[in-house]
């Protein structure tokens, strides 16, 4: 579904802020597969999803999205293919626009917008009954500015909108590290639920080792812009959190430093 | 006040109300402090004058003054989007640009006159009423025309794009929708209206200007903010209301304080405290509040 191929990417180059941040970064995705990612600040975890999702152009290899080359296309053009939830639970709705505007917009990610009335009749009672799903009462809101929601209750909209028209790829950036313990359970759960039903092939980079353990079929780590650790299947399922930074020591030749990541 | 003066303050607030209405689309739909709006209002006056000095019919007029203002929009969009120029200093560019193009407009001239000739109001005028009650009507007719199509507009899919693009661009790029056409298209749409404006408020003066565009951004957010206090912004067709009430009650004001024997050459400084006013009160109110707190 998704294949990475030796991609870099170097910010601020030849100025004392040069930051290699992907290194010859290599991903295949196989479809259905839910990739849990994590590593050290810095590591490129980020990086590696914005390349995917195209907010600028990598400086070499390629990018391939369901077959399709998507290398040379600009962010807005990708979006066709790709559903992604932020870290910032502001960044994926229009705030000053009702829950029901935000999801007529998410019901034509990729299409070209036309002159038909955008918040359509026949779209009520679906949208309804997806906000009932997520269990947060917005159902009975469709008209409510969603800058009045919670961050919680905006960020279960956003994974609303990101999976509604089932797309190619799915890019979680640590989409709850913003949330209260308890909401960002709620999330994590949703977005368990919504992976699983619609079987979407997907990224979700997490700060929280035993969510990455817990969640998806396999799990990568990154170290300074490489994919270190990549582990599937059973393999993935018998590891626990020891067991993880003693083949990162290994595999990096460093201490696991990172407070976030242990205790998260 | 007589009635000629009541009349003529509420066309002049209906008419501003179209200029209105394009710097609300930028300053708050588009959330752009778009400054083409000097240069794009004297273009559409220069562009609608001259085209009837030379004979031109007054309606199709207007309609030239609103393409020559969309084209003022859309380089102000390319400088901005494609050249990644802040809005700020684009809007600042197109309007330098437009001064030279605005007298180029006029026949190489800082001004043109269409005094004794046909307008777009002389129509009005047939049947039997007065020039200020003319362009009463007139301009009544053109701001629920232009409400009607922005509220349509603005609802549509392309619409709800360019609204979301203001709000959020991050969110709308990653819905699919190329935020570059987006601001362009409204900064089209914005500057059309007001270079229509224009070209309305020069044919009721009867003549065009290279120096009137000055003041004009500030004058048309004193509108807006003037307009949202007073009359709110629960709703799009609120709001759009709103925005041509608060630019009525601007002129009221103005009629009321030169009636009281203001120096019309301090209008312009009193217009800016007013909008600085407006647009400190968020602080203001918040310091008020935070006092009362502590």
């Amino acid at each position: 579904m998704l294949d990475v191929k030796e991609i870099h990417k170097t910010f601020n180059k030849g100025t004392v802020n040069e930051k290699r941040a992907l290194q010859g970064l290599s991903l295949h995705l196989n479809d259905g597969d839910f990739v849990t990612v994590i590593g050290g600040n810095g590591a490129g975890k980020s990086t590696m999803l914005n390349a995917i999702a195209g907010l600028w152009p990598v400086d070499s290899g390629t990018i391939t999205i369901d077959g399709v080359d998507v290398t040379k296309q600009p962010e807005f053009k990708r979006a066709k293919y790709i559903g992604r939830v932020f870290q910032d639970p502001m960044m994926g709705t229009a705030a000053n626009m009702q829950i029901e505007e935000n999801l007529a917009i998410a019901s034509r990610r990729g299409k070209i917008p036309g002159l038909s009335w955008s918040s359509k009749a026949s779209q009520k009672e679906q949208f309804r009954d997806m906000l009932a799903e997520l269990d947060l009462g917005l159902e009975d809101r469709l008209s409510s500015k969603v800058g009045l929601l919670s961050g919680g209750q905006r960020q279960a909209v956003t994974l609303l909108m990101a999976t509604m028209n089932k797309p190619k790829l799915l890019l979680l950036d640590e989409h709850t590290a913003a949330l209260d313990p308890k909401t960002a359970a709620k999330v994590l759960e949703l977005t368990e639920k919504i992976v699983e039903r619609d079987h979407l092939t997907t990224l979700m980079i997490t700060h929280n080792m035993r969510d990455a353990l817990r969640c998806g079929n396999r799990l990568i780590m990154l170290y300074n812009g490489q994919i270190i650790i990549d582990v599937a299947g059973e393999e993935k399922k018998n590891l626990d959190v020891p067991d993880l930074l003693k083949m990162f020591e290994k595999a990096s030749g460093s201490e696991m430093v990172n407070d976030r990541m242990l205790l998260g | 006040m007589s009635m000629s003066l009541v009349t003529s303050t509420l066309w002049q607030g209906l008419l501003w109300g179209i200029l209105a209405l394009g710097v609300y689309l930028t300053y708050r739909v588009l959330d752009i402090a778009d400054l083409t709006v000097e240069g794009s209002y004297p273009l559409g006056a220069a562009v609608g004058v001259s085209f009837i000095a030379g004979g031109g019919s007054p309606a199709l007029a207007v309609v030239l003054a609103f393409i020559a203002g969309s084209v003022a929009g859309i380089v102000t969009g390319l400088l901005h989007t494609k050249l990644k120029i802040p809005a700020l200093l684009a809007g600042i560019l197109t309007m330098i640009g437009l001064y030279s193009i605005n007298i180029r407009v006029m026949g190489d001239k800082s001004n043109v006159s269409i005094l004794r000739m046909d307008t777009i109001y002389t129509f009005f005028e047939n049947f039997g009423l007065n020039k200020n009650e003319s362009i009463l009507i007139c301009g009544f007719i053109f701001v629920i025309v232009l409400i009607g199509f922005l509220y349509w507009f603005f609802g549509t899919e392309i619409g709800a794009a360019i609204r979301a693009t203001g709000c959020n661009k991050q969110m709308i790029r990653a819905q699919g929708v190329d935020t570059d056409i987006t601001i362009i298209l409204g900064l089209l749409i914005s500057n059309g209206m007001v270079a229509m404006a224009g070209a309305l408020i020069g044919q009721s003066q009867g003549f065009a200007d290279v120096g009137m565009g000055t003041g004009t951004i500030v004058i048309g957010l004193a509108s807006v903010i003037i307009g949202e206090v007073l009359f709110g912004t629960r709703n799009f067709m609120n709001w759009l209301l709103a925005v041509v009430g608060g630019s009525i009650v601007y002129r009221v004001v103005i009629a009321f304080v030169l009636k009281m024997g203001m120096n019309q050459n301090d209008m312009k400084l009193l217009t800016a405290i007013i909008v600085v006013i407006a647009l400190a009160m968020p602080l203001i109110k918040e310091k008020i509040s935070k006092a009362k707190g502590a």
